[in-house]
């Protein structure tokens, strides 16, 4: 009977079934992961109060448990430990984040469950937000405004307090970017402008002392904005608060450095729901704190967008016209159907030959001649002539010319050869019947192939590394000084900074939810190009099916 | 007006036609634009590449006329080969313009300061660019000629100096005060030793340690002086520039003295290195210190270094190279690579470079006998003294190091106990010898596209078959995309997965991933068989084509098992750890990120790209075919195999030809999940490095138009080509087929 079985061959049906099982539930379980390790992030987990005791010194922890695992006894006794009096294979052991960096040797440490004496949850347990050092938790002791202990309802002046040193920081921050930023870069720009006369042999004496004058107008200027600057920053310093840690001892928390506070064991569901969105918001519109392991991606988030729009922008008209060109103007002959299979096959090439053509043939030849031919004064320093988001936008451009060249094509040869002779019969030249007919109803194929380029162009991240992509740009490149958008910058890219922060970082561990967030949000932004893309082409496909009928 | 009916004109617009002139030409000149630019890559990849395949080349720059009274030891150039320098036997070094319109130009003549009579010369590994003059009084003058640059009014201007390293000091060798008749030197960072034959034939090495004098700041030397016991007469000396070995050639035997330590000279080894049928004529130390190259009349040039044999450190024979036959040959070294130079009595060249075995260049360069030789410090160009008359050679020698065989074969490295395969391409010391093999990192890539197939086209093409034949339409129209959007996950996701996620899971749960590859089969034809034996009523409550959503379930089951067991399979059969039994018990080295993991994460980044062409092509096959053949009274199965797999396999083929070139190619995820060490070794619990993540790891670092830099766009045009002709073929297998499918 059995036998007989295995001859029908059913069983090996099952078995292919079983492999669409395995594709299934690797790729809906990895997205599940990503978006549940990367959402679940924000949420204010609970802090734990922890009475140690056994194989460690007695001490109190307090923080949030990250992981659990169970550890088999043996190898645990190996490291000259003694379990004799506790029953099972297994002892647990648990990974808490406690914060404190700067107190404690490692803000990560592994507890095991047959230590903990007792642990509690006790709602006055607060978790501070700061820019340095990562979170700090404790008990809030005391409140001070301007060296005065605040008596009458401290949390609510300590609120209050925090937003104040944020604004103050906020504003502080701005004019450092800014105006402050401004002045330097025109100072910049006034040293290139003096070196520039000077290689042209025509710095005259009014020439120096024009731009003299200008400097020392800038200076004037600088001084004012610095005195400012300093008087926002110690308006910041003017509030402390005190906190009681998990050894027990006070520490002082100048608010300066507090972001924001919450008491995690205190919050309702609602309460809670609001700190997850304002934290998602946070990491959406933040800048990169303590090596980018902390706070936001709004630099690689417009980086990303930037440099993409940078390359559709670049792509899509090339793109098109070689399409139309092979489908429309190219002779039908061998030649052009080589031509088509090498494109074709273009697509396939891999990412990083693209990153070293573009490294050498763009940045240091063409880049390195724009240098030597319109920036002299720069020199030794490049402008063009090093990695930057222009040339990272045109390496990607040609890295996706193919997909668009490709899709396009597709659009150009689905559409029925009878409405292209309607046309002609009606007297319309070539011209005009690719541009009033064909154009047009091949636009969604044409906008399916830029989709399917900006979805590939945005999770790549191999050419970048060669071409212009860097873990901390100090500057964004679009910013308010003249010419506004600097194409030589270097930039930051979400894919770049999942590979940067859970690889290069020195503290993994802190990072890693970050870096499933980051994750999740490049793969939703990605996902949703791509169901975009496959939406049209289908919707395409339907059209002109019926059109055919 | 004449009235003119109105006629119906057919004649278009002048404008119009103008404008669709136009927009052919444009869109033509665009089109073919385009096309070009992405030829260029292919052209431009060479172009960068084509360099380092070139071989040397020696050209004559200018002849320089010297006065006919003096007699010079040595000759030397700056850096920027404009000054060249003479020093003569009297003590006196002359500078002359070599370049430019001044050329031939004496520029300046200076006097060393020298107590005693000149009654020898010798010269420091080029790197160092000291002389030195024996004088009869045992001592030694040590200078070095330099130049101090100045920039009048934006021009560069250089004044040639004499500067003393010792501080103007001489240095006692023989404290017997007996005249040197040959002698070696070298003085570099805080070592300073003379090896000197004196008059009454004694050889002397003396160590020299400068020690300030803590009242009056001055130099004060502490000498150790050792007689060397050798007979015979003397033909050369020679020291190696950290002043750790130290080589005296008399007739064909080479003594070698370790001199690490000042008071406890030994010898090291005692070599008879002539070839067979010839004698030794002169000896050189290549650039590094660690070679010693000798040169036979036979014209044979023997390379020797150090190597760990059963008898401890020796010095071995490594390979040699056939020059011009010559009584008086001379070697030259270069200062920083392993490219050297031979001169003969008769005006012979000879350039060559030891790691990858190359004869650069070979001519005659001068009628008559080559008196003195020096390279540039970069290389760039050779002084040949003949007679009195300085010669200046342009040399072409970018890339010495980079030949086919360097690249593709063994090759015997400095220091390496046995030929091997090796890629090290930099590291912190300027006279380092590059290893640039690219077989250990072809074979990296070939290994991890291997371990990415194995587990991705057999996944990959049953998934592929079954959604194509037996899946029940509704669900094929949501499944093939579900797949196929797994090709757009960005890799650096499934790397940084890899990396920090499966690596550490795969080191705490070995034995769950070899659990699950043996239950997860049985598993499934359990369920299948359970299947059989399910009353019709609930067997028909499921429509055809939707085994695989029952398996689901199934899976998971297995998978959670297979986890939840692992600690207790791991105790139970390898004593709790696994990582410490395959070490101890098997002899297998584990990394945590190995080809394992990149298999994993790889094969996952392949199987939509093998599954959506596969799928296509059994889709794709005509139903009559399977009709017909069921209809004859073949099973579902049989019609499968026989039939449609039969019809389809070229666009399998192409399938797995197109997941192979994206295996191949693919950089972020072998960057994150292995370890990126370039070794050779197909454990399946080692890394790996692949052509592609070196270039990402290396390329940033590499300074433009070195042969590092042009090494790794020849690791980008193989890639290129190989990924090229993969698709190409791939592709063209699918014409074919769209066009047989057609014809049916």
């Amino acid at each position: 009977m059995v036998r007989q079985w295995f001859k029908s061959g059913s069983p090996w049906i099952w078995m292919t079934g079983g492999a669409v099982s395995i594709s299934l539930i690797s790729v809906l379980g990895l997205l599940a992961m990503i978006a549940w390790k990367g959402l679940s992030f924000f949420w204010p987990s609970e802090v734990v109060e922890m009475h140690l005791q056994g194989s460690v010194q007695k001490q109190t922890v307090i923080g949030e448990i990250y992981d659990r695992e169970l550890v088999p006894k043996s190898r645990l006794e190996a490291t000259g430990l003694d379990f004799s009096n506790h029953p099972g294979e297994y002892i647990e052991r648990l990974l808490v984040k406690t914060g404190n960096r700067e107190y404690v040797e490692l803000d990560f440490r592994w507890i095991l469950s047959t230590d903990i004496q007792s642990q509690s949850k006790p709602a006055q347990i607060a978790v501070f937000e700061r820019t340095k050092n990562g979170n700090f938790y404790g008990y809030v002791e005391r409140v001070i405004r301007d060296g005065q202990v605040v008596t009458d309802n401290p949390v609510e002046a300590l609120e209050e307090m925090v937003e104040r040193a944020v604004e103050l920081n906020d504003e502080a921050l701005d004019l450092q970017n800014g105006e402050i930023g401004h002045i330097n870069y025109e100072l910049e720009r006034l040293r290139l402008k003096e070196r520039a006369y000077q290689l042209d042999d025509e710095l005259t004496p009014e020439i120096i002392a024009d731009l003299e004058a200008q400097r020392a107008a800038l200076r004037e200027e600088y001084k004012v904005l610095e005195k400012t600057l300093f008087e926002l920053r110690n308006g910041a310093k003017r509030d402390e608060v005190v906190v009681r840690d998990m050894r027990g001892e006070e520490v002082t928390l100048p608010l300066y450095q507090v972001l924001d506070f919450w008491f995690p064991n205190d919050m309702g569901f609602f309460a809670k729901v609001g700190h997850y969105m304002s934290q998602i918001g946070k990491f959406i519109s933040d800048d990169p704190r303590e090596a980018n392991t902390e706070g936001g991606v709004f630099p690689a988030i417009f980086g990303t967008v930037f440099m993409v729009m940078l390359m559709a922008v670049i792509v899509t008209p090339f793109g098109v016209v070689a399409a139309i060109y092979l489908h429309e103007y190219a002779a039908k002959n061998a030649v052009t159907k080589m031509i088509r299979i090498a494109v074709i096959n273009l697509a396939g090439v891999p990412s990083i030959v693209y990153g070293v053509f573009g490294l050498g043939f763009f940045v240091y030849m063409l880049g390195g001649s724009i240098d030597a031919l319109f920036y002299p004064e720069a020199s030794p320093s490049p402008v063009f002539g090093t990695p930057g988001v222009i040339w990272s936008a045109l390496t990607l451009a040609i890295l996706t010319l193919p997909v668009v060249i490709v899709s396009t094509e597709e659009g150009l040869s689905r559409i029925p050869s009878t409405v292209r002779h309607g046309s002609l019969a009606l007297g319309a030249t070539k011209a005009e019947t690719l541009w009033r007919i064909i154009i047009p109803m091949a636009s969604p194929a044409i906008m399916t192939g830029l989709i399917l380029a900006v979805a590939r162009a945005a999770g790549e991240v191999a050419p970048l590394m060669l071409v212009g992509v860097v873990k901390m740009a100090p500057t964004l490149p679009l910013d308010g000084n003249f010419p506004y958008i600097h194409l030589d910058r270097k930039f930051m890219h979400l894919g770049f900074h999942i590979y940067d922060v859970g690889f290069q970082s020195p503290n993994v561990e802190a990072a890693r939810p970050l870096v499933y967030a980051t994750a999740f949000l490049l793969v939703t932004v990605i996902i949703a190009l791509n169901i975009t893309a496959i939406g049209i082409r289908n919707h395409l496909r339907e059209k002109f099916r019926a059109l055919e009928n | 007006m004449t009235s003119n009916p109105q006629k119906p004109s057919f004649k278009t617009d002048r404008s119009r036609l103008f404008k669709d002139r136009f927009a052919q030409f444009g869109i033509t000149s665009g089109g073919v634009m385009v096309l070009v630019a992405l030829l260029l890559i292919f052209f431009y990849l060479l172009y960068v590449v084509q360099p380092i395949f070139e071989s040397a080349k020696v050209e004559k720059r200018v002849d320089i006329a010297l006065s006919a009274e003096k007699r010079y030891f040595a000759l030397g150039v700056e850096e920027q080969t404009e000054i060249a320098y003479l020093l003569d036997n009297t003590g006196q070094v002359d500078f002359y313009q070599v370049k430019g319109d001044g050329a031939g130009e004496l520029v300046s003549t200076l006097q060393t300061k020298l107590d005693g009579q000149i009654t020898s010369f010798a010269k420091s590994a080029p790197f160092l660019g000291q002389y030195a003059y024996g004088l009869d009084n045992g001592q030694v003058q040590i200078l070095k000629p330099n130049f101090v640059v100045t920039f009048p009014g934006n021009q560069r201007v250089m004044k040639p100096r004499l500067g003393y390293p010792l501080a103007g000091q001489q240095l006692l060798v023989d404290e017997q005060q007996q005249a040197l008749k040959k002698f070696a030197f070298s003085h570099y960072e805080d070592k300073t030793a003379v090896v000197a034959l004196t008059a009454d034939k004694r050889v002397i090495f003396a160590s020299f340690a400068a020690e300030e004098n803590m009242f009056t700041g001055e130099l004060e030397w502490q000498v150790t002086r050792t007689e060397l016991p050798i007979d015979g007469r003397i033909d050369d000396l020679l020291i190696s520039p950290d002043t750790t070995r130290t080589f005296v050639r008399s007739a064909n035997q080479i003594y070698i003295f370790d001199t690490r330590f000042a008071d406890d000279v030994k010898q090291f080894q005692l070599l008879a290195a002539n070839e067979e049928n010839a004698n030794l004529v002169s000896m050189a130390l290549l650039a590094g210190a660690n070679s010693l190259m000798l040169a036979n009349d036979n014209g044979e040039v023997s390379q020797w270094f150090e190597v760990n044999t059963d008898a401890g450190r020796e010095f071995a024979k490594i390979r040699a190279f056939d020059s011009d036959k010559s009584k008086h040959m001379k070697v030259h070294s270069e200062f920083y690579r392993r490219t050297f130079f031979t001169t003969t009595e008769k005006g012979e060249l000879g350039v060559y470079y030891t790691t990858s075995e190359a004869e650069l260049w070979r001519g005659k360069v001068a009628d008559q006998a080559i008196d003195a030789f020096a390279i540039s410090p970069r290389a760039n160009a050779a002084l040949l003294l003949t007679g009195n008359q300085v010669s200046v050679f342009e040399i072409h020698n970018e890339h010495p190091e980079v030949t086919w065989s360097a690249l593709w074969q063994e090759v015997w490295y400095e220091g390496y106990p046995e030929p091997a395969y090796t890629w090290q391409s930099t590291s912190a010391s300027d006279d380092f010898e590059s290893k640039f093999s690219l077989v250990p990192i072809s074979f990296g890539t070939i290994k991890a596209a291997f371990y990415a197939m194995l587990f991705a086209v057999p996944i990959a093409l049953s998934a592929a078959i079954y959604t194509a034949y037996f899946m029940s339409s509704e669900l094929r129209r949501v499944v093939k995309p579900t797949v196929e959007i797994m090709e757009a996950l960005p890799t650096v996701i499934l790397g940084f997965l890899a990396g920090l996620w499966l690596a550490p899971l795969i080191e705490s749960h070995l034995p769950a991933i070899v659990a699950l590859l043996l239950l997860l089969p049985l598993a499934i034809l359990g369920t299948a068989l359970g299947w059989t034996k399910l009353p019709k009523a609930i067997r028909h409550l499921v429509p055809d084509g939707w085994h695989s959503i029952l398996l689901i379930p199934v899976v998971l089951l297995v998978g959670w098992v297979s986890f939840a067991m692992s600690d207790v399979i791991e105790g139970w059969m390898f004593g709790g750890n696994v990582r410490q039994y395959l070490t101890n018990e098997l002899g297998l080295t584990f990394d945590q990120r190995n080809s394992l993991v990149v298999g994993i994460a790889m094969g996952f980044a392949v199987i939509p790209t093998i599954f959506s062409i596969a799928e296509d092509a059994v889709f794709s096959v005509p139903r009559h075919l399977s009709n017909g053949s069921l209809a004859l009274g073949a099973t579902q199965w049989q019609t499968l195999v026989r039939v449609v797999l039969l019809t389809a396999s070229p666009g399998i083929f192409s399938a797995v030809m197109m997941g192979l070139g994206r295996a191949v190619g693919e950089t972020m995820i072998v960057l994150m999940a292995t370890g990126n060490t370039p070794i050779m070794d197909w454990s399946i619990f080692q890394g790996m490095r692949t052509l592609a993540a070196n270039i990402a790891v290396e390329m940033p670092e590499s300074e433009v138009g070195s042969s590092h830099y042009r090494i790794l766009f020849l690791a980008a045009f193989v890639l290129f080509i190989f990924t090229f002709v993969f698709n190409t073929m791939a592709e063209f297998v699918r014409q074919q087929l769209r066009e047989k499918y057609s014809s049916m």
